[in-house]
């Protein structure tokens, strides 16, 4: 009978094995980094809005309070971006020539909302709602970063899956003050060390109830 | 096997995982879209319209709460969010926008308006006053009355006769403050 394989026939064999394992770990390891790159997750991407709007300036800069414009957070689901009359509470008065701003003129003149571009935004299966977290003392910076200093805004946060769960295994850490939620450096937590504890019994909130898929997937 | 069904099988496959359901057959909040003439999904109501709690939301604008604690507290933190840019956390009209090149405001501790009736101070909120726009949309009637209660609090603050004041606090301003 004669020989099937050839002397070699056992190195070429093992070589290819080594390489599809190879192949394999590599594409893995491609999917999990392109799975948590921001070009999935959006964080710190600019988009192109219609006015270049500077929370830095704004906020930063004027010291305005998030609510000036966003005024609905407290109250409702949607944190609502601000009408183009309220933009012109000042810009009817200041930087009345610009061109940056003739499309808030224009939208004012026309009685046309100005097309924003959306930056922070879930997919439509998830459900989030923005007054109960305010209510409860989340603040605005734990999931939106530092906006006094996007000249431009950026998601801060990935919106996945694991950092909302993250804080709802054990929000305690992350709550504030009610009447400091919208503020961006507030570090006044170590006062208490007891804070985190009456939050989360003041309010009644059950972290084991909070990982419930029920609660975001309604 | 029947190729064609592969064939199908992957296609309808490769179509669910697209899109993963991110998106819905639903408008979200300020979605473009292609039904209204002006290409947004936020639509103003047709004229006319009113909302259910409209009665309840005009009574409060005549119907004066009664001064609390409460009420000045509410008061304090929307006059911070609303009006303290302009018209500076004391009321003199000082705060960042006007040193940007707003018109100054009039401080609140003129004669004028501390004789203001308190719903003076409503109706310009309400309705705007020269070059200060409404804040009708942002500060409910309930807030309207809250915010007028605290520029009150503001002008007793810097209006206060030293008799009205009681031995103790006397002693207090006499020690300057300490
Ligand atoms: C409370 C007053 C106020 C409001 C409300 C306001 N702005 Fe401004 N804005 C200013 C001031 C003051 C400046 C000048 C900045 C400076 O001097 O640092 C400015 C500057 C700007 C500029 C010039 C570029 C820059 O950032 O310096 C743009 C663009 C702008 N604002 C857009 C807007 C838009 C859009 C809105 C509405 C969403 C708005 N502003 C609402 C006060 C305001
Ligand atoms: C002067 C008005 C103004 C103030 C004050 C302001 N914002 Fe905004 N905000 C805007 C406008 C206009 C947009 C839409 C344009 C953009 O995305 O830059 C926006 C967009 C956003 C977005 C992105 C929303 C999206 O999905 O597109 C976030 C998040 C946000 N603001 C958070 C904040 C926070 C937090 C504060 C307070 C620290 C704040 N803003 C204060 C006017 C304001
Ligand atoms: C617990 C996390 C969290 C906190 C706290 C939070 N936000 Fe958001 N915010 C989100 C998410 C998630 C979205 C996207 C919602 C969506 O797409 O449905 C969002 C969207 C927004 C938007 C876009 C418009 C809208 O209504 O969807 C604005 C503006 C905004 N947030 C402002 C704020 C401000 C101002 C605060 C603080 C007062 C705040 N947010 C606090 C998570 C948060
Ligand atoms: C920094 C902390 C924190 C983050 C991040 C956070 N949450 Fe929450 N969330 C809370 C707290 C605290 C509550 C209030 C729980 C209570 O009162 O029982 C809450 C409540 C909720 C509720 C209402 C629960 C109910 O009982 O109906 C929903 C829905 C929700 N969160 C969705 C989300 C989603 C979606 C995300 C991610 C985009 C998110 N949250 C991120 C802290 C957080
Ligand atoms: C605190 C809020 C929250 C809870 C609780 C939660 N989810 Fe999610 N889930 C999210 C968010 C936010 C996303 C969107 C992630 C993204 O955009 O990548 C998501 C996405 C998903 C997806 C789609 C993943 C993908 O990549 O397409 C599945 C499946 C899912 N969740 C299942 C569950 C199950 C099962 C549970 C209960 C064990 C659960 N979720 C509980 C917030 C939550
Ligand atoms: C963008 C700057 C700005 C903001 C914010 C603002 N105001 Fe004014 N306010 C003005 C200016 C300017 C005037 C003077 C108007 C005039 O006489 O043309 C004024 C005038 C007033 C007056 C006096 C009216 C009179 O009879 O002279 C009152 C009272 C008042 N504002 C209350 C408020 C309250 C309450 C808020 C908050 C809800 C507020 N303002 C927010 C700029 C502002």
């Amino acid at each position: 009978m004669p020989q099937i394989f050839t002397a070699s026939a056992d190195t070429r064999l093992r070589t290819a094995a080594l390489l599809l394992v190879a192949v394999f770990v590599v594409s893995l390891l491609f999917t999990a980094g392109f799975m948590n790159s921001t070009y999935l997750t959006s964080v710190g991407w600019v988009v192109t809005q219609p006015v270049p709007f500077s929370h830095e300036h704004h906020v930063g800069g004027l010291g305005l309070d998030c609510r000036y414009c966003h005024a609905s957070v407290e109250v409702s689901a949607q944190a609502s971006l601000p009408a183009t009359h309220v933009c012109m509470t000042c810009h009817s008065q200041i930087w009345t020539g610009a061109p940056v701003l003739a499309p808030v003129r224009a939208s004012l003149a026309d009685n046309k909302p100005l097309h924003w571009q959306r930056v922070a935004r879930l997919p439509d299966y998830v459900y989030f709602n923005h007054s109960i977290h305010i209510s409860r003392g989340v603040p605005c910076v734990e999931c939106h970063g530092r906006v006094d200093r996007m000249p431009l805004l950026a998601r801060a946060k990935p919106f996945t899956m694991e950092f909302c769960l993250d804080c709802h295994r054990d929000p305690g850490p992350h709550l504030r003050p009610r009447d400091q939620v919208t503020r961006m450096d507030w570090s006044g937590w170590h006062e208490d060390p007891q804070f985190a504890r009456k939050q989360l019994q003041a309010f009644g909130i059950q972290p084991d109830k909070l990982t419930n898929c029920y609660i975001c997937h309604r | 096997m029947n190729a064609g069904l592969v064939i199908a099988t992957l296609l309808t496959l490769a179509v669910s995982t697209c899109d993963q359901m991110r998106h819905q057959p639903r408008y979200d909040y300020a979605e473009p879209s292609k039904l209204f003439a002006d290409g947004t999904s936020l639509q103003a109501p047709p004229d006319g319209t009113i909302a259910r709690d409209d009665p309840t939301w005009q009574a409060a604008l005549t119907d004066r709460p009664p001064m609390t604690a409460a009420l000045l507290a509410r008061g304090r933190e929307r006059f911070g969010i609303y009006c303290a840019v302009c018209h500076d956390l004391a009321g003199y009209g000082q705060g960042i926008v006007p040193s940007r090149g707003f018109p100054h405001p009039p401080s609140y501790h003129i004669d004028r308006l501390r004789n203001a009736p308190s719903s003076y101070l409503v109706d310009v909120i309400t309705h705007g006053h020269g070059a200060m726009y409404s804040y009708a949309d942002r500060v409910s009637p309930a807030d309207r009355w809250a915010i007028a209660a605290y520029i009150r609090a503001l002008q007793l603050s810097q209006d206060a006769p030293a008799a009205s004041l009681t031995d103790d606090e006397r002693a207090k301003l006499d020690g300057g403050g300490k």
